[in-house]
């Protein structure tokens, strides 16, 4: 087949029509906040003094983190999923979260007497946390590599990593309502973790999976 | 990088998304010349075929168009993809080779014509099931029109846009793959 002939094809189809990828993604994100909801509601479910946890600092801190890490990853994933698209600056706010959790973690350890600092460290739910946050992650994860393979990620391994970023930080900020172990050391450990492990599937799935 | 070509190119591709069949076949010729010649410049050594090259890139870049934003330039979305297309087809073949963005800006015109080899999608098209092949064959090596290509084979106008949309869609995800032949 000429390429010639190959335009007259890709010519004929012009009219067919698929969704903007822009308008795609906010739709991901909140089929992936639904599934990652009903996970949540279905298993563990927020935490029972709730309402009194929410004017605590620390509590309140949690979600910071987690919501900077999945509102950060998602313009990143948005961007490594156009191509040609620049990604400079949504690299680098990426940074922000991490950020976020060491301030905290400096600031955690001047207030707390150091005999306290492996107990808040190892706090009383890390199992838990190590796989629920994986597996309210793992739809979440699954909807986004779906996406990357709508888009066109010219760097399928990274964007997969980010997808996994993503899923964590989204898993992750539904798990701290859950969790009653509030200290930025515990956070900066256990969550650390359980989103790495997230996002090494991510990277996995883009390397696979994410092909066009 | 000549801002003109962009303008008119974003301007082409605007037109096409919204429908214009016209500005669609306009844009892919022109941009199937800017293409042909970033890859001809790319590839020094035997091994990859650059019309090969070429073409997975414009399929890439047809089942793929609903990833440029329109407010964005068009040049660098193209680009992007014949790059990673580039690369792709020497990873398969086993080689290595470096891209140089900057590069791309010296590409630019010179329109080129092509070579007739075998190609890669005549085997991606030979594994196809058979209903899509011929209408993807009808529509592109015949040169018939949607409407010839129905009263051919007796069908519907839509099912032979069914038929098409779903072969080219079929095509490209086994490029992207790297499968070409029968399976």
């Amino acid at each position: 087949m000429k390429t010639d002939d190959l335009i007259k094809a890709l010519d004929a189809d012009a009219r067919s029509k698929a969704m903007p990828l822009r308008s795609a993604w906010w739709l991901a994100a909140g089929a992936a906040a639904v599934v990652a909801a009903a996970v949540f509601m279905m298993t563990i479910g927020p935490r029972p003094d709730f309402m009194a946890a929410a004017h605590t600092i620390r509590f309140l801190s949690k979600f910071a983190f987690t919501i900077v890490l999945a509102v950060t990853a998602f313009a990143l994933i948005r961007a490594l999923s156009t191509p040609g698209a620049a990604t400079g600056r949504a690299m680098a706010a990426m940074i922000i979260a991490p950020l976020l959790v060491a301030v905290a973690v400096v600031l955690e350890l001047f207030m707390v007497p150091q005999a306290l600092w492996s107990t808040r460290l190892i706090g009383s739910n890390m199992m838990i946390c190590m796989s629920f946050i994986p597996l309210i992650g793992i739809g979440p994860l699954a909807i986004f590599l779906w996406m990357l393979r709508y888009g066109a990620p010219t760097r399928p391994v990274l964007a997969g990593a980010v997808a996994g970023l993503l899923a964590g930080g989204l898993a992750a900020t539904f798990y701290a309502a859950h969790c009653f172990d509030d200290s930025p050391l515990f956070v900066a450990t256990w969550y650390t973790i359980a989103i790495a492990a997230l996002t090494l599937l991510g990277a996995l799935g883009g390397r696979l999976f994410v092909r066009w | 990088m000549s801002g003109k070509d962009e303008a008119e190119l974003s301007r082409l591709m605007r037109a096409a998304i919204a429908g214009d069949e016209r500005a669609y076949a306009d844009f892919l010729h022109r941009i199937a010349a800017l293409i042909r010649g970033f890859v001809r410049r790319k590839i020094v050594q035997g091994g990859v075929d650059p019309e090969d090259v070429v073409q997975e890139t414009l399929l890439a870049i047809h089942v793929k168009r609903h990833t440029w934003r329109q407010d964005a330039a068009v040049l660098p979305w193209v680009y992007a993809i014949a790059r990673f297309k580039l690369i792709d087809a020497f990873r398969r073949r086993g080689r290595r080779i470096e891209i140089d963005v900057d590069d791309i800006a010296e590409t630019f015109a010179e329109p080129e014509t092509e070579t007739v080899s075998e190609r890669d999608i005549n085997r991606a098209l030979d594994g196809l099931p058979p209903a899509q092949r011929s209408v993807v064959s009808a529509v592109s090596v015949e040169g018939r029109s949607i409407g010839e290509t129905a009263a051919k084979f007796g069908i519907s106008e839509t099912a032979v846009r069914v038929s098409l949309h779903r072969g080219l869609a079929a095509i490209a995800r086994r490029f992207g793959q790297g499968r070409f032949g029968r399976e």
